[in-house]
């Protein structure tokens, strides 16, 4: 069955989709987003204090934290009404609370990974795998950096059967489209399981 | 905090006897810093309609909206916010990046900004429904295009 858009979604009509860019440190979230968006990739600050607001407050505003906690985002528009934002999570562990909310409604996400230190996308991977959000894991490429096949990196990685593992160079523009081209159909694939699984 | 609370504090804080938070000059050079909330009266949460404006949540000018120099009960960032999605609709983290303001400070003006009906913002895609088979059909024709 498919439904026919209504616009009560929204005033606009217009619709944007997220994608989320995780990985550790030093990856390339980054250069993957500005490799890939149509503008000079964004960077916007959330306050700490502010996420941290239901349980602080024991000392009023004047004693508020305000460290910031920058994340850098990009956009890509596929036609009028239609865009699609991909966002570098925080590289920090102790930033999860902001991916909860970053994950909220995003259409999937890619981890990029290094396979001189693959523990570094270890929590990224569990973070994805445990809320069942679809992902790709995209190695990049590094120069000086020894080769692996996607299949040892899947395996590398304990992968759930199916999660695509893409070799790709975050500084290219085309390559980070195929990354994002194998997440959007791995994402339709996860959906369209799940709404056949409601059904039966 | 209740938004109250927090209101209470800014005011009492500014209330006279003791300087208001953030007021103090760390040196010449780097002058007065002044608190992010406290462009947003110490709240840290928009108005009654308590809605968490989602990062994608996209912004359009109200169809009643003034030109932002009519109305002087609005702040300069609440008008700046205005003046970013006059040209064309935007997210709300293209806003704050835009302003250049913190995320949480453009949530409370924005909020601000859609009780008066200046703006318009719309939902974000609620996590158990993401568009349909069509859409993501669209947005790989999309990509590879690019």
């Amino acid at each position: 069955m498919v439904s026919e858009p209504s616009d009560e979604d929204g005033d606009t009509g217009a619709l944007a989709l997220k994608i989320l860019v995780a990985g550790g440190f030093g990856v390339g979230k980054t250069t993957l987003v500005g490799a890939v968006s149509e503008i000079r990739p964004l960077r916007t600050e959330e306050l700490l204090s502010e996420v941290g607001q239901s349980v602080d407050d024991t000392d009023g505003v004047d004693h508020k934290v305000t460290t910031t906690v920058a994340m850098d985002f990009g956009r890509i528009t596929i036609r009028s009404g239609l865009s699609l934002y991909l966002f570098g999570t925080p590289g920090q562990d102790r930033f999860w609370f902001l991916w909860d909310e970053l994950a909220q409604g995003a259409l999937g996400a890619v981890v990029l990974a290094d396979t001189r230190r693959l523990q570094d996308c270890f929590p990224a991977v569990d973070y994805f795998e445990h809320r069942h959000i679809p992902f790709v894991v995209a190695v990049n490429c590094f120069a000086g950096a020894r080769a692996y096949g996607a299949h040892d990196v899947s395996r590398a990685l304990d992968l759930d059967q199916g999660t695509p593992v893409v070799l790709c160079d975050a500084r290219d523009r085309d390559s980070g489209k195929e990354v994002l081209i194998r997440l959007v159909e791995y994402a339709g694939r996860m959906y369209t399981a799940r709404l056949l699984d409601s059904v039966s | 905090m209740s938004r109250e609370r927090a209101l209470l504090m800014a005011e009492d804080s500014t209330g006279g006897r003791h300087e208001p938070p953030g007021s103090q000059w760390y040196d010449n050079e780097a002058g007065p810093l002044v608190r992010p909330y406290a462009m947003t009266g110490g709240r840290t949460k928009p108005g009654p309609s308590g809605v968490r404006f989602d990062l994608i949540a996209l912004v359009s000018l109200g169809t009643g909206a003034p030109g932002a120099d009519d109305d002087t009960s609005l702040g300069p960032e609440h008008r700046a916010l205005i003046e970013l999605c006059r040209d064309e609709t935007q997210s709300v983290a293209e806003l704050a990046a835009g302003a250049d303001l913190p995320v949480g400070v453009v949530r409370v003006l924005l909020g601000d900004l859609l009780e008066l009906a200046r703006v318009t913002v719309s939902r974000p895609v609620p996590p158990a429904r993401l568009p349909d088979e069509r859409i993501l059909r669209e947005v790989i024709e999309g990509l590879r295009a690019l």
